[in-house]
């Protein structure tokens, strides 16, 4: 990378970061919120009745769960609603005039959203210390399924704003798709305590790979492989990617 | 001298099947102050959405510098500053914000950008602004804001889409000083309007669009002259080779009929009396309808309209 696209890079991804901080109330807060009333509940409230999960109390199970719960919804919303209000507001002109790339308009607001994704992770991983001892396993698993995770929903909330034509159009996908899988993805039980063919039917959800490849990095226990889990993401990564590249390479949504 | 603009056979039709742009021909010279002059609905943003990338062209030729859109694009976008007709910046930052995330997307690092932030932002009377949040300007202001965002890069072509719209005299007159002193410090303007008389105050050269054609392009002065002329259509009883009409442009058309060029000032009755004093009757006479004589009534009346 040139080092005028190195500037540019680092603009787009500024001007991202400056906008989650400045309405920190709208997109920090809730997240906080929502996870220590989650903490609350299912943890000390419910969790202490549920028993053991796999060998671990019910409470340190769910943490990594809820952890990459609030780092997939916030990355998507994060680019979803930015992209989304920089066409409704036309700013995003700014862009297509300058001499920026297009990998560098999708690798910029990409950038945002996984900033927020994983400070807002950060955050609710601190909250959780308030309830659980928490326990690392394995750090780079950590970090690397929080960065994959977070880039993965990234894009899709990129995609979803490129064909969002209405302010109701980007939470269409949040709450028909991504609520549903995540509850489902084993954030709250073990895939082990379904039956056979719901297992089955839970390996399609994406979702659970990164939940358990994650909380693998906390507790060292995972209901699927290690690297499936890896290898999934990464692919999922790769398509959406392309798929990005091609929607703003052709202009869609942004070009007459 | 080089060329700033050079637009080869563009056309235009836009999805829903509007032919915006229906062959469009044109050049601007390096440092020329240019006007695009034409009705609403004309293709004014339309070309200049092409040649800024917002808008893909469906056939044609554009460069900017000799840097072509299709293959040289970033040369070509480095080299160009837009101002928009439709404000089109972030309402919720900053005027700092807006100028120098600007000046990033163009590879200009941080420290420089500050420096010309505070050098545009002062010229164009926003420093003291320089934090308050874009929604928080007046319609004038934010027009200016767009400008000074366009120069951050310093680009060596500044095109501006009727930016003067909404704006009152007085702060009109401002812009216009500020154009003519970037102009002469050597950027070329192309600038699109539908007032002649702001196209008259600034422009060197000029080309009037309408329905999407280049129907006139010559330079101000022509222009003028062209307007301050009517041409009428004689019909004579006999046409002499050897017709004489001393002062004025004319010319021989079918049968016994001739064109007449008329400057407003000079009148009919010269042409009445010599062709009088050579026994020529005058059958009748009308006047010669002319596109662009409409145009500017359309455009006269309406530009009245928009300052009142
Ligand atoms: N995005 C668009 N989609 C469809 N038609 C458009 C679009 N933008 C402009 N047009 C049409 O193209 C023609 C030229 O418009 P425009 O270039 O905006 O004219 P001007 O700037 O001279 O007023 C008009 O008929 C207008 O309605
Ligand atoms: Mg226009």
């Amino acid at each position: 990378m040139n080092r005028r696209y190195l500037v540019a890079f680092k603009s787009i991804l500024d001007k991202e970061i400056t906008r989650f901080m400045r309405i920190w109330v709208q997109t920090l807060v809730p997240p906080a919120i929502t996870m220590s009333l989650y903490f609350v509940i299912f943890g000390s409230l419910i969790g202490s009745r549920i028993g053991d999960m796999n060998g671990f109390s019910y409470m340190e199970f769910i943490v990594p769960g809820l952890i990459m719960m609030s780092v997939i919804t916030n990355s998507y919303a994060n680019v979803a609603s930015s992209f989304f209000s920089a066409k409704f507001q036309r700013n995003v002109e700014e862009l297509l005039v300058a001499p920026v790339p297009n990998y560098l308009i999708v690798l910029g607001y990409v950038g945002g959203g996984m900033a927020r994704g994983m400070l807002v992770g950060l955050i609710v991983t601190l909250l959780s210390l308030f309830f659980v001892t928490i326990q690392i396993h394995n750090l780079a698993i950590i970090v690397l399924t929080v960065v994959l995770t977070s880039m993965l929903f990234s894009l899709g909330g990129l995609i979803n704003a490129v064909y969002a034509k209405t302010f109701d159009d980007i939470s269409i996908i949040p709450t028909f798709v991504l609520t549903p899988l995540t509850y489902l993805g084993g954030v709250f039980y073990s895939l082990t305590l379904l039956p056979g063919f719901w297992q089955q039917v839970a390996a399609l959800n994406p979702i659970v790979y990164m939940v358990n490849a994650f909380r693998y990095g906390f507790l060292g226990y995972t209901d699927v492989s290690l690297w499936l889990a890896l290898a999934v993401v990464v692919s999922f990564i790769v398509v959406l990617f392309s798929y990005a590249m091609y929607l703003i390479n052709k202009g869609i949504g942004l070009r007459s | 001298m080089s060329i700033a603009l050079d637009i080869a056979g563009l056309h235009k039709v836009y999805r829903s099947g509007t032919v915006a742009l229906a062959g469009i021909d044109l050049q601007v010279k390096q440092g020329d102050f240019f006007a695009l002059l034409g009705p609403n609905g004309a293709g004014k943003s339309t070309t200049i959405g092409v040649i800024s990338s917002l808008v893909n062209k469906t056939q044609g030729k554009v460069q900017v510098f000799g840097h072509d859109i299709d293959t040289d694009l970033e040369a070509a976008k480095s080299q160009l500053g837009l101002v928009p007709q439709e404000f089109n910046f972030n309402q919720f930052e900053t005027l700092l914000q807006i100028v120098v995330n600007q000046a990033g997307y163009y590879g200009i690092p941080k420290t420089i950008a500050l420096q010309r932030a505070e050098k545009y932002l002062s010229q164009l009377g926003l420093w003291e602004k320089r934090n308050a949040r874009a929604r928080e300007l007046s319609g004038g202001m934010k027009r200016r804001l767009m400008i000074a965002r366009a120069l951050m890069h310093e680009p060596r072509l500044l095109i501006l889409d009727e930016p003067t719209a909404g704006v009152d005299i007085e702060l009109r007159r401002s812009m216009w000083e500020f154009l003519r002193t970037i102009n002469q410090q050597g950027v070329t303007i192309i600038l699109t309007t539908h007032y002649l008389e702001e196209a008259e105050m600034l422009c060197r050269n000029i080309a009037i669009i309408d329905k999407g054609l280049i129907i006139e392009n010559t330079s101000m002065k022509a222009l003028l002259a062209k307007l301050g002329k009517e041409t009428f259509i004689l019909d004579l009883d006999v046409l002499p080779s050897a017709l004489q009409l001393e002062g004025f442009q004319w010319r021989a058309l079918e049968g016994q009929s001739i064109e007449v060029d008329v400057e407003k000032a000079q009148g009919l009755n010269p042409i009445f009396s010599q062709l009088t004093a050579q026994q020529i009757k005058v059958l009748s006479m009308r006047n010669k309808a002319n596109r662009l004589e409409e145009l500017f009534v359309n455009l006269v009346e309406h530009g009245r309209g928009a300052s009142a």
